[in-house]
């Protein structure tokens, strides 16, 4: 964990060397969240609800998925980038020391502009939760972190299965993309609206319904089930296999010898 | 005669280097029919609940997302050339002025053929599955004759236009040396504007009738609504009209900012 603090502040020092920058890129970033978040407004906008959910019910679950996907992009960076590391051989380096693999990835780029998406969250956060119409009791606010902290959990184990595929492609393969950059677009409505098809597939195969639909039914008073609390914890389930892959595709490594 | 040949080449090889990575295609392929079946079941939720506030048909709707993905690389704002951009930082620009060719033209025909070879092998596939996908998911055959043919010119002429707003970047970068920025910042604007994260029609009726008028409207708005009839008669001759002008008018500011730039440019040795 000391480790862990000082790949922090390592990039934090570098990344504000180039201040200028650092600021463009997180506010283009900013913009391209707000794409997302214009194109929710529009079309809740022109329809006012969708299977019964409000936009203000809406922009919960909208915030609560960005917000895990912004935090878990920033600091798993690492693993996103991993084809990289390997096809140019830095993974033989990383071998070799005597230090946590995984940490030493995940240290080895930490991008705090991806930051620009997390403001965002917040933002939609501070006028969703007091306008969604929820009334917030302890029980509800510890939820709402679990599923927030849940979901960095689910979308890390997604970058860490990308990562583990480079193991055996070197390529990065844009397919995972259907899970992460398509689970932050789904995950912005209730999963549920997609219909049966979609709502199987993330929460069977990836476990994000878990983290967000279901919590949220407790959240709006749709369900009063208890259980549901501990969904969020079986989420993070999910990355036992995804480290799993990881292992075996660390011993499977062979450099690339560049 | 002499100079079409020259294009000609530049295509044919830009197209060869593209179709070398099958496996990415395969799964570049598998991510945008995930994507259009997300969107087409997001569309449908919304449709169940209030048929009367959709501003198109179903099928219209069902068939631009289809076409959306499958024209994906014609129209993205992401993918620019690496070769060019590292020409102009690293240097390698003297070598392109001293080529025989007009520079804008040139990398106009370098992107573009990038972005035709990256299309023809993913649209193709693409475009055959989702025909047989049973009503009302798939998708569905051209409104009328007509608008097929217009569907495939209003399609090259997007194209052309989405080629001519991306060789501004390029333009930028010659001034900037610094293409990171920009890029990101002509995407943001473009995915929204042109209709690429919802469909124009979509958007609130007093700002869609805005972005009608802009070259953001101008390139895959078009083809991919005259395809269904969702714009026909007098409204796809003007939409015509103002593909035809903001083509002119941003290859035209493309060429004279370039111009202006390659002015100051030094080569700095080396």
């Amino acid at each position: 964990m000391r480790l862990f603090c000082k790949y922090l502040k390592i990039h934090l020092k570098s990344q504000m060397q180039y201040r200028i920058s650092f600021l463009l890129i997180t506010m283009t970033q900013f913009i391209v969240a707000f794409s997302s978040l214009a194109s929710v407004f529009f079309l809740m906008n022109r329809f006012h609800e969708v299977n019964g959910f409000t936009f203000q019910e809406v922009l919960l679950c909208f915030a609560s998925i960005l917000m895990a996907f912004s935090l878990s992009e920033c600091f798993a960076r690492g693993f996103d980038r991993f084809n990289t590391v390997i096809s140019n051989g830095t993974f033989d380096r990383i071998m070799v020391r005597p230090r946590n693999i995984i940490l030493q990835v995940l240290g080895s780029q930490i991008e705090f502009s991806r930051l620009g998406r997390l403001v965002q969250a917040i933002i939609v956060f501070c006028y969703a939760i007091p306008a969604c119409g929820v009334v917030w009791t302890p029980d509800k606010i510890l939820l709402l972190t679990l599923m927030v902290l849940s979901g960095v959990v689910v979308f890390s184990g997604l970058f860490i299965i990308h990562a583990a595929l480079c193991f055996f492609t070197t390529e990065g393969l844009e397919f995972i993309n259907i899970f992460t950059d398509g689970g932050r677009e789904v995950g912005s409505y209730p999963i549920s609206i997609y219909g049966d098809a979609i709502m199987k597939i993330f929460t069977y195969v990836v476990p994000l319904s878990l983290v967000q639909y279901y919590p949220f039914l407790y959240l709006t008073d749709r369900s009063s089930n208890p259980w549901l609390f501990a969904l969020p914890l079986i989420a993070c389930l999910f990355l036992i296999p995804c480290l799993l892959l990881w292992r075996f595709g660390v011993r499977h490594y062979r450099s690339t010898g560049s | 005669m002499n100079k079409l040949k020259k294009y000609g080449a530049i295509l044919r090889i830009r197209f060869n280097a593209g179709i070398q990575y099958r496996a990415a295609a395969l799964a570049g392929m598998a991510t945008q029919f995930a994507w259009g079946f997300f969107s087409i079941t997001l569309y449908q939720a919304f449709y169940r609940g209030n048929p009367q506030a959709f501003p198109m048909t179903f099928q219209a709707l069902v068939s631009y997302m289809w076409l959306r993905q499958a024209f994906f690389s014609l129209f993205s704002t992401w993918n620019t050339e690496g070769q060019i951009l590292n020409a102009i930082t690293d240097g390698g620009i003297a070598y392109e002025l001293a080529r025989p060719i007009g520079i804008y033209p040139m990398w106009f025909m370098r992107h573009f053929s990038a972005r035709i070879s990256a299309t023809l092998l993913r649209a193709i596939p693409l475009l055959i599955v989702t025909a047989f996908i049973p009503a009302p998911y798939g998708l569905s055959l051209p409104a009328n004759p007509a608008a097929f043919v217009g569907f495939l010119v209003t399609l090259l002429l997007g194209a052309l236009v989405t080629a001519a707003y991306m060789m501004l970047i390029y333009v930028i970068t010659v001034f900037t040396m610094q293409p990171q920025g920009v890029r990101m910042a002509f995407n943001a604007f473009s995915e929204l504007l042109s209709g690429s994260l919802i469909p124009i029609p979509f958007f609130p009726p007093a700002l869609a009738r805005i972005l009608e008028l802009t070259p953001f409207a101008a390139m895959s708005n078009v083809p991919y609504r005259v395809y269904s009839g969702d714009l026909a008669g007098a409204a796809a001759w003007q939409a015509v009209g103002l593909q035809v002008f903001w083509l002119i008018a941003l290859v035209a500011l493309g060429a004279i900012l370039l111009r202006q730039a390659l002015r100051r440019t030094v080569i700095q040795g080396g």
